[in-house]
């Protein structure tokens, strides 16, 4: 799906920031006193190399094709669904019940992106997994925190799982005279929800004073999320021509992603703080674990999928 | 087959969510692994955590009438991981249990040890059984490194056989040091709470 001029230059565009981000990095870096490391220097560093990995996956993904992206996104949830899991408590009569999330409901909710299965992939884990999940727990006849051990169970599968299958579904809307731009609308996608997560971060770094929740997350600002959402949605208005959508609709939808993204990453951090814990796993160098990046996407994709689907189909 | 030994091991570490030990936190020479125990995959974590170097000389300290009573276990705790199997039931002066795991240090090994002797149900941390002072007693020199196994009972808990890959966790501490003239209850509740003292936030 890379053979296209439009996705190339979108891929382009990510790799001259990066190559930005490395040489600012690199500047930094010279600039350090002999002997004093700065921990944020470092943490700079190994962020912006897991960048460049993580987009190098994305990249190989989509030249692969429809069956990469699926594949790519199927393994993220499962990452996602462990590290999840392995947060919330369950008791040894769960045991089972997360096999079947792990090996069955999991892979199944990828084939219905895969063969493009619109009516049973939007309900699949909503209907049958929410019903399965409290039946076979139930078989296994442990009644303590019956209903909170559930319910964690459902929540990691919905937002590890399905919401995170909109990323690759997005490749199975057919909007007219955008045939074979569905590459474009992911890497779009991908593009605003985590520049967003990053020039909130910078602005907060830069000109944040007044924290927005303190308790949740003591590093989310009002100016961070302003200013990151603002600059944010205008590179969306700017990137207009990768997608079906004129400029202001772009910048709307943008908008509503950052939005979106922004909330996602309170609420997940919220999971963490009553787990007491900072991350929620170690896997990417430098950002923590795997829901620990796709917190905002995850609440995201699918609102961005299904006023998409809405709007253009 | 030291290839094929490394890929077990990173297969291990993978479905389990652990890292390798940096080999700086663990002694050099033999020492006693004494850990929780509430899984099947126990010992397999260890060893699959454990530097190269170290993981290769380092042998399993099992129950024989367990491991012996099929031939894929047999397999299993003999060919793979030369597990120093030890009689549970009818322990005489012949079939003393003690023996074979001296035997094991004074040749080079490492042994990895589970105190409570069994496995725990839901992961929390049993009593002590004396076979751990015992040993301590009987190569005073060997260091005694405690190691604390987390959330292995909700990966593959007892009475399952398929696991769930839940990030898992081995931690070791500092090493435990044995004191002749301490009694044998004084040292294992000062052993078990060397393990205890390791478990993480949540």
């Amino acid at each position: 799906m890379l053979n296209d001029r439009l996705t190339l230059s979108l891929l382009g565009g990510i790799g001259a920031l990066l190559a930005l981000a490395s040489v600012v990095t690199a500047v930094l870096k010279s600039r350090q006193p002999a002997g004093q490391p700065s921990n944020v220097v470092a943490n700079l560093d190994a962020r912006v190399r897991a960048w460049w990995a993580m987009v190098a996956i994305v990249a190989v993904a989509l030249a692969i094709g429809e069956i990469g992206t699926v594949v790519l996104f199927g393994l993220l949830s499962f990452f996602a669904l462990r590290e999840f899991i392995t947060l919330a408590p369950t008791r040894a009569a769960d045991h089972r019940t997360l096999f079947w999330a792990f090996f069955v409901i999991t892979p199944v909710q990828y084939v219905l992106v895969a063969r493009d299965w619109y009516g049973l992939f939007s309900i699949f884990i909503p209907v049958y997994a929410f019903l399965f999940v409290p039946i076979r727990s139930a078989l296994a006849g442990e009644t303590a925190d019956f209903l909170a051990r559930t319910a964690r169970t459902q929540w990691a599968l919905m937002v590890c799982v399905y919401c995170v299958s909109h990323v690759p579904a997005l490749l199975m809307l057919q909007i007219p005279n955008f045939e074979n731009g569905n590459a474009r609308l992911l890497l779009f996608f991908l593009i605003i929800v985590q520049l967003s997560d990053v020039l909130q971060y910078v602005w907060g770094k830069l000109c944040g004073r007044r924290k927005i929740a303190p308790v949740l997350s003591p590093s989310k600002t009002w100016e961070g999320f302003v200013g990151g959402v603002l600059s944010a949605s205008a590179v969306g208005a700017a990137l207009w021509w990768a997608t079906p959508f004129a400029p202001w609709q772009a910048a709307l939808f943008s908008l509503g992603i950052t939005l979106m993204g922004f909330f996602g990453g309170l609420v997940m951090s919220a999971i963490k703080r009553d787990r007491g814990v900072k991350d929620y796993g170690n896997l990417i160098a430098g950002h923590g674990g795997v829901m620990d990046r796709i917190d905002s996407i995850c609440f995201a994709a699918p609102v961005f999928f299904h006023v998409v689907r809405y709007c253009y189909t | 087959m030291s290839l094929g030994r490394d890929a077990v091991a990173r297969g291990i570490r993978l479905l389990c969510g652990v890292r390798e030990l940096p080999a700086a936190e663990l002694p050099a020479g033999p020492c006693i692994l004494f850990a929780n125990h509430s899984s099947h995959l126990d010992f397999a974590v260890i060893w699959a955590a454990l530097p190269p170097a170290l993981r290769a000389r380092t042998r399993p300290v099992a129950g024989r009438d367990y491991w012996e009573a099929t031939p894929f276990r047999r397999w299993l705790a003999g060919t793979v991981f030369r597990a120093v199997l030890i009689e549970r039931q009818r322990v005489t002066v012949a079939t003393n249990p003690l023996e074979p795991m001296l035997a094991a240090l004074d040749a080079g090994a490492t042994l990895i040890v589970f105190p409570e002797g069994t496995r725990s149900p839901d992961g929390t941390l049993g009593e002590f059984k004396s076979g751990l002072h015992h040993l301590a007693r009987g190569r005073p020199s060997i260091p005694l490194v405690p190691v604390l196994l987390d959330n292995l009972n909700r990966i593959l808990p007892k009475g399952e056989f398929l696991p769930v890959p839940l990030l898992g966790a081995v931690r070791t501490g500092p090493v435990l040091a044995f004191d002749p003239k301490e009694n044998k209850n004084a040292f294992l509740a000062r052993a078990r709470a060397a393990v205890a003292a390791l478990r993480g936030p949540t």
